[in-house]
């Protein structure tokens, strides 16, 4: 018990990091980041820190990302899914038979009908989360390791979507549908700065809320200028990244073709921000949801309680299996929404839409710090890493860098992060 | 005297052919601690665990308060407060002290999220009591030292108004001081009239902690002493020979 003795006597002297309570790990990875995009703007002359490629890189990173989210708990559950790109194509078949075949055939609803995107989506999120529930009941229930469930899964998911369609390409989707695949549907610029005011105010409530809670417990708090510091950031970070996404300019085309669709003529020299494009609110609001569902809830503390020691959870009362339903259910319900964006994106369903994608999706999540033993990983490392991995594709693919040459480095990448991780956790004893 | 807390009659349970309990019949009175002696393998902690509820007998009836109840699996052991510190020491290492003091009964606020910081205000309260050098509520309990989680343990039950505990070497992996604070809280323990199993190998132990001492061999109850009736060696010759010593062999 000598360890506990320590803090007692003079309080060492504490560096900046430690009194502001930041993760260094947080911190290193969003370091990392910042250094390449930086680097990749430095090669590029100045191409790909442009409003327009951030846009797209928001974008394009939002599929992998919601289905990160998933995948950290499965993975701190000591659990793999290998089947969630095969589970998205499957999805996305469904809504897209849905909304151009069901629905308009046997229900005599035509495309472009308001109830035609929401009741695809639902059928879309019941299918995902119904697959999901059932690899979690032969996970959980009848004991079969997730790795063969789900590489089972990517085998036959990736097919009954092909059946689904009969290996057609379906398209064009919904438009209403399409709102949500990024370009074609975007908050505009007041509506993104109204958001992100309200993000940033969020912030500092929930900052200020903890503070609160920890003084009424009389616990010791950070200072006052730490938590003003950290909520200046976050500020800014939200309010840099609406500015951006805000200074996408419409091109000239499109905004006329907005108009002549209003039966309006568009006024000499007007000109409007994209702003926030829906697909990545959806990311937000799915980041904002699985960070309260892992850190505020039973659930949340079960999933994380059943990685670090399963032979505990299950003596503690917890239904172990039934926990493995859920988390594979949620993990079918992500992808299910990931089917939404991917499609939306495409405007149209392909057979291969998805392809890959649990290669992408677990590197997210491991890049992002969760690691495969299970009990370790956090929301928003998941969401970075796959920032981090899309930036790289395609900051690469914008140097020029030949295509294999591409997957040779993002696969060195994911082992160096790994590496560096482990190195990590030993010198700082293991958080 | 008084209806037994807890009594255990003709427990039987085999894995296989190999009967692991073999019709054990024990009993615990309020406030008393019943030591469970026997080699590796004697069947211990596998009768102690049909009444945990991690596994499920073969046959024979457990009493609480005198009634038959049913035990399928912790939560049915916890309804019926009963708390285990086990051997292996039942923490989630990812969490910290508090998240595993109330892990599977978690308080939470009016909105049903969990209530972090009057967990842990709880936990330091009770901390207080059991281990007042204790200071590491923030980190995991991975970081902690052997006593501390121990203690953590401990909480645990007590916390939770523990009616029936069973202690599974609580202190094998402990120092000197610690085993000694380990001990004090038994002692305190029994005064607020919990019934206490103590799983052990040190006979010197049973027989300071405990009133009496139930001895196994391959399955079978060799015999329940009172402490202070033998000694030490009394109790050596029951588990190595699974025999009653000869002044109390009817």
């Amino acid at each position: 018990m000598s360890d506990t003795a320590r803090p007692a006597a003079a309080p060492p002297r504490r560096g900046l990091l430690e009194t502001l309570q930041i993760d260094t790990r947080l911190l290193g990875m969003i370091g990392a980041f910042v250094v390449l995009c930086l680097a990749f703007n430095l090669v590029t002359d100045g191409r790909f820190l442009t409003p327009r490629n951030v846009f797209n890189l928001t974008i394009q990173t939002v599929s992998v990302a919601i289905m990160a989210t998933g995948m950290v708990f499965i993975i701190v559950t000591r659990h793999i899914d290998l089947s969630v790109g095969a589970l998205l194509a499957t999805c996305s078949a469904a809504m897209a038979v849905t909304q151009t075949i069901a629905l308009p055939q046997m229900l005599g609803l035509p495309l472009g009908h308001p109830a035609i995107a929401p009741v695809s989506i639902v059928v879309g999120l019941a299918v995902g989360t119904l697959i999901g529930a059932i690899h979690g009941w032969m996970v959980g229930y009848l004991t079969i390791p997730a790795f063969i469930v789900t590489l089972g899964g990517l085998l036959v998911w990736r097919n009954v979507a092909w059946y689904l369609t009969s290996g057609q390409t379906i398209g064009p989707l919904d438009p209403t549908f399409q709102l949500f695949g990024g370009t074609n549907g975007t908050l505009g610029e007041f509506w993104s700065w109204v958001l992100a005011g309200l993000a940033v105010l969020a912030a500092a409530w929930a900052i200020f809320n903890g503070r609160r809670a920890r003084q009424a417990h009389g616990f010791p708090v950070k200072p006052l200028w730490a938590e003003a510091a950290l909520t200046a950031i976050i500020a800014a970070a939200i309010l840099g990244f609406v500015a951006t996404l805000n200074a996408y300019q419409i091109p000239a085309n499109r905004l006329r073709q907005m108009f002549a669709a209003r039966g309006e003529a568009m006024p000499e020299g007007y000109a409007a921000g994209f702003g926030l494009p829906i697909s990545v609110l959806v990311l937000i609001v799915v980041a904002v949801v699985m960070t309260v569902i892992a850190r505020k809830t039973r659930f949340g503390r079960y999933v994380f309680a059943t990685g670090g020691n399963p032979d505990a959870a299950e003596l503690s009362g917890i239904n172990t299996r039934m926990l493995t339903v859920k988390v594979f259910a949620l993990m079918g319900f992500l992808c299910a929404l990931s089917a939404v964006v991917a499609s939306a994106r495409l405007t149209f369903h392909s057979n291969d839409i998805g392809t890959l994608d649990e290669l992408r999706v677990i590197a997210a999540a491991v890049i992002g710090g969760t690691a495969l033993a299970g009990g370790i990983g956090t929301i928003w490392g998941a969401i970075l890493g796959a920032l981090i991995m899309q930036s790289l594709q395609s900051g690469m693919a914008m140097v020029g860098v030949d295509a294999p040459l591409q997957n040779i480095v993002v696969g060195s990448v994911l082992v160096a992060a790994v590496l560096i991780d482990i190195i990590y956790r030993r010198r700082t004893g293991g958080r | 005297m008084a209806t037994p807390l807890v009594e255990l009659r003709n427990i039987c349970i085999a894995f296989g052919g190999i009967k692991a309990v073999d019709d054990v019949s024990v009993d615990l009175y309020p406030g008393e601690v019943v030591g469970l002696l026997g080699h590796n393998g004697a069947g211990k902690s596998t009768l102690i665990k049909c009444l945990s509820g991690a596994y499920r007998m073969d046959s024979g009836e457990i009493r609480i308060d005198g009634r038959p109840v049913e035990i399928n699996n912790p939560r049915d052991a916890r309804a019926l407060n009963i708390e285990c510190i086990y051997q292996t020491l039942a923490l989630a290492d990812n969490l910290d002290a508090a998240a595993n003091l109330f892990l599977g009964r978690e308080l939470v606020t009016r909105f049903g999220f969990v209530d972090e910081a009057r967990m842990e205000a709880e936990t330091r309260r009770i901390m207080q009591r059991l281990n007042p050098n204790f200071r590491k509520f923030a980190a995991p309990v991975k970081a902690l030292s052997g006593g501390q989680r121990q203690s953590v343990a401990i909480a645990r039950a007590v916390y939770f108004n523990a009616r029936i505990l069973i202690m599974d070497e609580p202190t094998a992996a402990l120092g000197p001081q610690e085993t000694r604070m380990v001990a004090e809280l038994i002692q305190e323990l029994k005064r607020q009239g919990l019934g206490i199993f103590l799983i052990d190998h040190d006979i010197h132990a049973v027989k300071e902690l405990c009133d009496r001492a139930a001895v196994m061999k391959n399955g079978q109850l060799v015999g329940v002493v009172r402490c202070a009736d033998v000694s030490e060696d009394d109790l050596l010759g029951m588990i190595i020979l699974g025999k009653m010593p000869e002044h109390l062999a009817v």
